[in-house]
């Protein structure tokens, strides 16, 4: 049976990048920082690709943000999603924005799953996929996962993780939870949110960046949908973690083990 | 006046330890906002858990339902938003577990309420409440305020003390109104990753493993049970398969803060400090002298962990 999936795809900072914090606090220095699809939401896209290659389908990936977040979008289908959706909105965003904005697309768009990273490496809240999984009645398997490992032969052959029940009714989801792994079936549609060890994402092919310009990209402005775009979590101020000072170099496991057991006294 | 609600987390018929911490995190919101407490648990035949959670002083709302069994966060959050507007709280918390991130943020949506996640402590002035919180992997601390009339958010254990017992509150039940038939949620199994060592983030003492074990742990779990210690690894040693996922120490595994940290052919990359660098000591075993690891241990050993480790598992094991 054909899914339809919606994925996203969030213009993040580069996790190698680095951050730093503007002196008066009002935000990051973004000079000299680059910019890529948060690495979580590269997992999503990989999931949906996977389920597609199985099952048959179609792919939509949204991104909501300014004009740039366009690139993003442009990468899931290098990578092999079929259209997009570009939510335009300059300014603040929080999970209760981002979920508000995604329930109208998926009402537009009816899809069968919808996959999103689990966070976004930026503000690192963890929450849209679960607010969005409430907003719709829908239900969610957070921190999606599988039991192979990512040098598996499972992991080799591109299989998907997340499996569709053969009625086509539900998919089967292992989660990372503290102390194991747990499995739920989830009836779709279905709101799915990705864990780092669910896949490794392909990168795209020079053939797949050029279908990608030709594909689909539709702008909607987010002043349009009818949702209140005021963020409700609203960053005050931020600094610089206390650095930690790097200590000392012992020669050998004697003298570490003297340091341990005379001076921190921790063993 | 703002009360409020401790979400609590039991499994394998125990109170998880995390919740204590949360404890103490709502204590102190009631003590700053004059408000009461209040804590919630879920469950299966849980009446024993709910009478020791009383033990810490708080009334306690028991939701005891046989559709409660596991804890689906599309099955817990209408109970959770239920008795949060009962107690007519304010604000709604719970760990950082995978728990608390699954459902915390399903329960804020029901309330229409913001959410902050993995906070580490509050600020602002009397009963206005900021959270304190880590963003872009630990590198930047912000301080956010939540606009909603209801505010939910998680909390980092590591940075709360957990609770001592004081007082007894009440027990009450909760009404459960949740119709198992229309869940689209199937509980369908559970893998546990048994292990006799400590919890990793409630453990003392954390060694770690990570590229430079080149899957050999051996080394890092003798060490580790001769120090009564968790194991944990880095992202590299996890992706590779050499151990189980939640042995991850770092911003996207577990976020640890031990007395004694030892971090043994762990290069330590950004995002692995940010889930280790609060530990009290840090010692750094790595063959490479430019590692950055070494930047910020305590204690930096330039050798082969092989050799390193061995060695100092048999200073521990002659010192007692």
């Amino acid at each position: 049976m054909p899914l339809k999936i919606l994925v996203t795809a969030k213009r993040v900072e580069d996790p190698e990048s680095k951050i730093k914090v503007k002196p008066d606090g009002s935000g990051i220095v973004t000079e000299g920082v680059n910019y890529k699809m948060n690495p979580f939401d590269e997992i999503a896209v990989e999931e949906a690709l996977r389920l597609k290659e199985r099952h048959g389908g179609e792919i939509v990936v949204a991104s909501i943000g300014g004009e740039k977040s366009a690139t993003e979008i442009r990468a899931a289908l290098a990578m092999g999603a079929d259209r997009g959706i570009l939510v335009r909105h300059d300014g603040p965003l929080d999970p209760m924005v981002v979920s508000a904005l995604l329930a109208k697309v998926f009402e537009q768009e009816k899809p069968d799953l919808v996959i999103l990273g689990k966070q976004s490496i930026d503000d690192d809240q963890n929450q849209a996929g679960q607010y969005l999984a409430e907003r719709l009645g829908l239900a969610q398997a957070t921190f999606a996962s599988k039991t192979e490992s990512l040098e598996s032969e499972a992991e080799q052959k591109k299989e998907p993780g997340v499996k569709l029940a053969p009625d086509g009714r539900s998919v089967a989801v292992v989660r990372e939870v503290d102390g194991g792994v747990e499995t739920l079936e989830v009836t779709l549609p279905a709101v799915v949110t990705t864990d780092l060890r669910l896949n490794k994402p392909r990168f795209a092919s020079l053939p797949g960046i050029m279908k990608a310009k030709k594909k689909e990209l539709k702008e909607l402005q987010a002043a349009a949908l009818g949702v209140d775009l005021a963020p409700k979590v609203v960053v005050k101020r931020l600094e610089s973690p206390p650095s930690r000072k790097g200590g000392v170099k012992v020669q050998d496991v004697e003298e570490l083990w003297k340091k341990l057991h005379d001076e921190a006294k921790v063993v | 006046m703002a009360n409020v609600l401790i979400v609590a987390e039991q499994s394998g018929g125990a109170i998880r330890k995390a919740t204590l911490h949360a404890i103490s995190a709502g204590r102190e919101l009631a003590r700053r906002t004059g408000g009461e407490l209040q804590l919630a648990l879920l469950g299966k035949g849980i009446g024993a858990l709910a009478e020791e959670l009383a033990g810490y002083g708080a009334g306690v709302h028991a939701a005891d339902a046989a559709v409660l069994e596991h804890p689906l966060a599309e099955s817990y959050a209408p109970v959770v938003a239920e008795i949060a507007r009962a107690v007519q709280a304010t604000y709604v918390g719970a760990a950082a577990t995978a728990f608390g991130k699954d459902l915390l943020p399903r329960v804020a949506a029901r309330l229409e309420a913001g959410m902050a996640t993995e906070v580490l402590g509050f600020g602002g002035n009397g009963a206005e409440v900021t959270f304190r919180r880590p963003m872009w992997a630990g590198n930047v601390l912000a301080e956010v305020e939540i606009a909603t009339p209801m505010k939910v958010f998680t909390v980092r254990a590591t940075e709360f003390p957990a609770a001592a017992k004081e007082g007894k509150g009440a027990v009450r039940a909760a009404a459960v109104s949740v119709d198992a038939a229309a869940l689209r949620t199937r509980y369908a199994g559970f893998k546990e990753v048994k292990s006799a060592r400590p919890e990793l983030t409630e453990a003392r003492v954390v060694v770690a493993g990570g590229r430079g074990t080149k899957g050999d742990f051996k080394p890092i779990e003798t060490l580790a049970d001769e120090l009564n210690a968790a194991v944990g690894a880095s992202r590299a040693a996890v992706d590779a398969g050499w151990v189980p996922n939640d042995w991850q120490v770092g911003q996207t595994g577990k976020v640890v803060a031990p007395e004694l940290y030892v971090a043994a052919g762990i290069s330590g990359a950004i995002q692995h400090l940010a889930g280790m660098k609060g530990s009290k000591v840090i010692v750094a075993v790595n063959k490479d002298p430019d590692a950055p690891i070494f930047q910020l241990a305590d204690y930096g050993l330039v050798a082969d962990l092989f050799k390193a480790l061995p060695e100092l598992a048999g200073k521990v094991k002659g010192s007692r």
